[in-house]
């Protein structure tokens, strides 16, 4: 446990690293979790393999941290750096839907500014390979909106609930991260009318309500998390720390 | 399977105007009907009646869902090679399926999905007229050429 580095003490090159590895790695067990309940066998593999697309973008962020297993399975709640959009719960399958549209896109466009930032950026290169992933994943959330969102009135309804369910996560995504050199108006400028376009195309709109304002919403970049995110962090966790070191 | 096709039929006539049903009904009706719907989908997005199988993703089962065989091509050069096949609620699903279930090692550089229904197969009743041995007709093997070095793949 002592091992493990402490955030607040990291200096800016790691700091963005650890915040979008966090990002990829709790989104990347919520994904995981569908393994074995996807509506279908096609389906399943589909968002395990997207899970583990961003369990190794995870590896190699968290490897420029420190100790990717220590920093993955040792660490409490409040040292985690990820949005709390990423780790809400999967809900139904239209609410994982939602969660991926709004976080794909976000994550294409910013490993896309990342990866134009040239060898000056740290994480250029691992931007560069890993946006050609996210951009499958972009589309995967974006196919499944249209049909959700256009096809009958129940899947219209829950695509409607999981889009509005998560709104008040997605201002927290545009809060500048330390150490990356990123252009967040811009961002959250294209990410709002890339996320509406494909509503549009679904007959959905963009939820209203509070993004960025409101009560509580938006601090997981400071460490601070959803009651899920506990619940989640111990069953991640709990092989690693029963069992240090084990191996298979 | 034409429940859900109703269904999704009284979405899309609400959503889009002035769409028949019957058309809806057509497209309903099967895989073949569907796929069209599913290929043209990115063009014109939210204009006419999708796939109507499309909707059903949120309570259906892969039941519901046509059947599409899987062609892959491995490198440049080869033909298309039968992979399997998977279920889908549209051509455009069927396509990302597949990159999914059958190209996730780099296995491929092109891959294409057919209906099943598509397929007419030969039937096993007809094995001896269709397939009976050819070996005393040695004017049908190609084997007065010779082989130039370095071809693999004739």
């Amino acid at each position: 446990m002592s091992a493990a580095p402490d955030p607040a003490t990291a200096d800016l090159a790691t700091a963005g690293a650890l915040a979008l590895g966090d990002d990829a790695l709790v989104l990347s067990h919520r994904l995981a979790e569908w393994t074995g309940h996807a509506p279908v066998l096609e389906e399943d593999v589909a968002l395990a393999n997207i899970a583990l697309d961003l369990l190794g973008q995870a590896r190699t962020l968290l490897s420029l941290v420190g100790d990717e297993d220590e920093l993955a399975f040792l660490r409490e709640e409040r040292a985690f750096r990820n949005v709390q959009l990423v780790e809400q719960p999967n809900g139904d399958f239209a609410h994982t839907i939602a969660r991926q549209l709004y976080f794909s896109v976000y994550q294409e466009l910013l490993y896309g500014q990342l990866a134009a930032g040239g060898e000056a950026a740290p994480l250029a290169p691992l931007a560069a390979k890993a946006v050609k992933e996210v951009a499958y994943h972009r589309d995967h959330a974006e196919q499944w909106t249209l049909r959700l969102g256009d096809g009958t009135e129940t899947s219209h309804a829950r695509m409607r609930a999981g889009l509005d369910g998560l709104w008040r996560y997605t201002g927290e995504l545009f809060r500048p991260v330390e150490g990356l050199a990123v252009d967040w108006a811009a961002l959250e400028a294209a990410w709002l009318e890339t996320v509406g376009g494909v509503l549009e195309r679904a007959t959905l709109t963009l939820p209203e309500g509070p993004r960025a304002t409101g009560w509580s919403a938006g601090a997981g970049r400071a460490g601070v998390h959803t009651e899920p995110f506990g619940r989640m962090l111990a069953e991640m966790q709990h092989l690693h720390r029963s069992h240090p070191g084990a191996s298979w | 399977m034409s429940a859900d096709a109703e269904d999704a039929g009284r979405r899309t006539t609400a959503g889009s105007g002035g769409t028949e049903p019957s058309a809806d009904a057509g497209v309903g009706a099967g895989p073949d009907a569907g796929s069209g719907a599913g290929v043209g989908h990115g063009a014109s997005a939210g204009a006419g009646p999708r796939g109507a199988d499309a909707g059903t993703g949120a309570g259906a089962v892969a039941g519901d869902w046509p059947l599409w065989e899987v062609f892959v091509r491995s490198r440049r050069g080869l033909s298309h090679v039968h992979a399997g096949s998977l279920h889908a609620p549209d051509a455009a699903m069927a396509l990302r399926n597949a990159r999914d279930l059958y190209t996730r090692r780099q296995e491929g550089v092109s891959v294409w999905v057919v209906p099943s229904t598509a397929v007419t197969a030969s039937s096993p009743d007809e094995k001896d007229p269709f397939f009976a041995p050819a070996a005393d007709k040695p004017y049908r093997h190609p084997t007065f050429y010779e082989l130039p070095e370095g071809v693999r793949n004739l």
